[in-house]
């Protein structure tokens, strides 16, 4: 059985009808990109998956739960993590607070000091700038402390929403690389993307999302040399 | 010397002040909304204190803590009920809730309590102390308000440092979404904050009460809107903001009552906040509002 399983969901807001109805699934291991236009649906999708918004029908079954109905903050602690679009990091607390409160769901506080030097040792920018508040850090840096507050909750799976957006060329790179990272280290990854050809050429696989539906779905090598993939969103 | 004596009653009316305008600073930070019931939590935490003392005759100290315990009770519960269900929805009616929230609170303590001002005996044992060769006298009172305003300050502010509730609502006041990404529960952290603003409520009821002894439904009216004041103008959301604004303002009220006119200290007092937010439209210590992208 797939590690995140998602079933005939559909979300509203208010009248209008965000996702249509579409199914998908990530395994154990993977690193499953989710594309699509501006406006297509991903961040809503993401959404509904961490329980910050309820669907109007459809299930989500992560590890054979059923996590439909239970309240975003639970989900955490069953090992989803999620890295918001727009980073939205704390500004008024510092990179180090952050970091705490990636653990907010842990206890042991010995496990904690372990993964935060991890992140360190992953991110040294975070590390020389702890004290600093997030506020000040750069798109980049910002875009990293997300990714490690993230980390922190010891995920098994992370979502992760354009997390290349607004960033310099290098920065992007240096992120790829990041996923890339945390995928080797048995950590699974859901990526919505903009930048489609970065994350076709990390991913597995892939699904394409239009308004709200999922037109495509496969290999992420079949997907990159798919002629309508190729005129739609990889610009050839 | 008599100016020192009205600067002393000044700071410490303003502490009761800062104690009140706490509650609203916590609660704007957090669910940014203003709790226009918090005046009357006050009123209502007299009222039990009074209750418990001189009806009852029990000591202050358990009176005190019952009246915590039950203006804590009573401000979760009206989050609960009247605020909860409003998360979504537009400021201007949750604004009219709390408004209606507090007639309710005024209405029901004067079917309880009747309308009859009750004299209410002081909780404070501390005795006065004299200086300056019987010159200046310093109430029981007005030192254990001051002492309890700092007192409250500064274990908040270790609270909201050091513990990881405090932490939570910091991330809460920042950004709800992300703050729930954390793991954290929005809705609890949101309780906890009226439960901390209510029992502190409480407090603040039984100081003013033992400072100005007389005990009506519309004792927490005034006093909650001064504070609502303090809270603006040391800075809407801010705590440090909530103190500095709570004791200038007591301050200039009592300055103002002993040098200028006693009818005239409030309007005063409305006119300095005026000002302030002509030159600082945040307050003295809030945060310029960042328009997000
Ligand atoms: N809070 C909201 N209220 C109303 N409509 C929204 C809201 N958020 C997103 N939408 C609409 O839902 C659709 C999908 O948006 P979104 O999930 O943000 O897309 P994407 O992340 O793919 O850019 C868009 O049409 C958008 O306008
Ligand atoms: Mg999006």
């Amino acid at each position: 059985m797939a590690m995140l399983e998602v079933k005939d969901l559909k979300v509203h807001y208010g009248m209008i009808e965000a996702i249509k109805g579409i199914d998908f699934e990530v395994n154990k291991g993977e690193v499953v990109a989710l594309i699509g236009a501006n406006g297509a649906g991903k961040t809503t999708i993401l959404h509904t998956v961490s329980g910050l918004l309820q669907p109007s029908s459809g299930t989500v079954t992560f590890e054979g739960k059923d996590i439909t109905k239970m309240p975003g903050h639970k989900i955490v602690s069953l090992g989803m993590a999620h890295v918001p679009e727009g980073r939205r990091v704390f500004a008024q607390l510092s990179v180090y607070e952050n970091l705490l409160m990636g653990a907010y769901t842990r206890k042991d506080k010995q496990e904690i000091q372990e993964t935060l030097d991890m992140v360190y040792t992953r991110f040294p920018r975070l590390e020389e700038r702890k004290t600093q508040l997030a506020g000040t850090l750069s798109g980049g840096e910002q875009q990293m402390l997300a990714m490690g507050r993230a980390l922190m909750s010891h995920p098994s799976i992370i979502l992760m929403d354009e997390p290349s957006m607004g960033l310099s060329p290098i920065f992007v790179n240096e992120i790829f690389k990041i996923i890339e990272d945390v995928s080797s280290m048995g950590t699974t990854v859901l990526l919505v993307e903009q930048n489609a050809k970065k994350a076709l050429d990390i991913a597995n696989r892939a699904y394409v999302l239009e308004t709200g539906k999922i037109v495509l779905s496969g290999d992420a090598d079949k997907l990159k040399n798919d002629d309508a993939v190729k005129k739609a969103y990889l610009g050839e | 010397m008599s100016f020192i004596s009205y600067l002393v009653n000044g700071i410490s009316l303003g502490s009761v002040y800062a104690i009140i305008a706490l509650g609203y600073t916590m609660v704007y930070g957090i669910a940014k909304m203003l709790n226009f019931a918090h005046g009357d939590v006050i009123m209502i935490g007299g009222y039990v204190a009074f209750l418990t003392v001189s009806g009852m005759g029990l000591p202050p100290v358990l009176g005190v803590l019952i009246s915590m315990v039950v203006c804590t009770v009573l401000g979760v519960t009206i989050e609960k009920i009247a605020y909860k269900p409003l998360r979504m929805a537009s400021p201007l009616a949750v604004l009219i809730t709390a408004i209606g929230v507090s007639y309710l609170l005024q209405n029901i303590a004067l079917l309880l309590f009747g309308a009859s001002p009750k004299a209410f005996t002081s909780m404070v044992s501390v005795p006065a102390i004299v200086l300056a060769d019987g010159q200046l006298t310093i109430s029981g009172e007005t030192i254990v308000t001051i002492v309890a305003c700092i007192v409250i300050m500064i274990g908040l502010n270790l609270f909201i440092k050091k513990s990881k509730a405090g932490r939570a609502m910091l991330a809460v006041s920042e950004d709800k979404g992300a703050a729930q990404l954390m793991g954290i529960n929005v809705n609890g952290t949101i309780a906890l904050t009226f439960a901390i603003g209510s029992a502190l409520a409480a407090i603040a009821g039984v100081l003013l009460c033992s400072a100005y002894p007389t005990l009506t439904p519309y004792t927490g009216s005034m006093p909650g809107i001064k504070a609502f004041v303090a809270a603006v103008f040391g800075g809407i959301g801010s705590i440090p903001g909530a103190f500095l604004g709570g004791i200038l303002l007591g301050v200039i009220e009592n300055l103002s009552k002993a040098y200028i006119s006693s009818q005239m200290a409030d309007a005063i007092v409305f006119g300095v906040l005026i000002v302030v937010l002509l030159v600082r439209p945040t307050g003295i210590l809030g945060k310029n509002i960042r328009e997000k992208v």
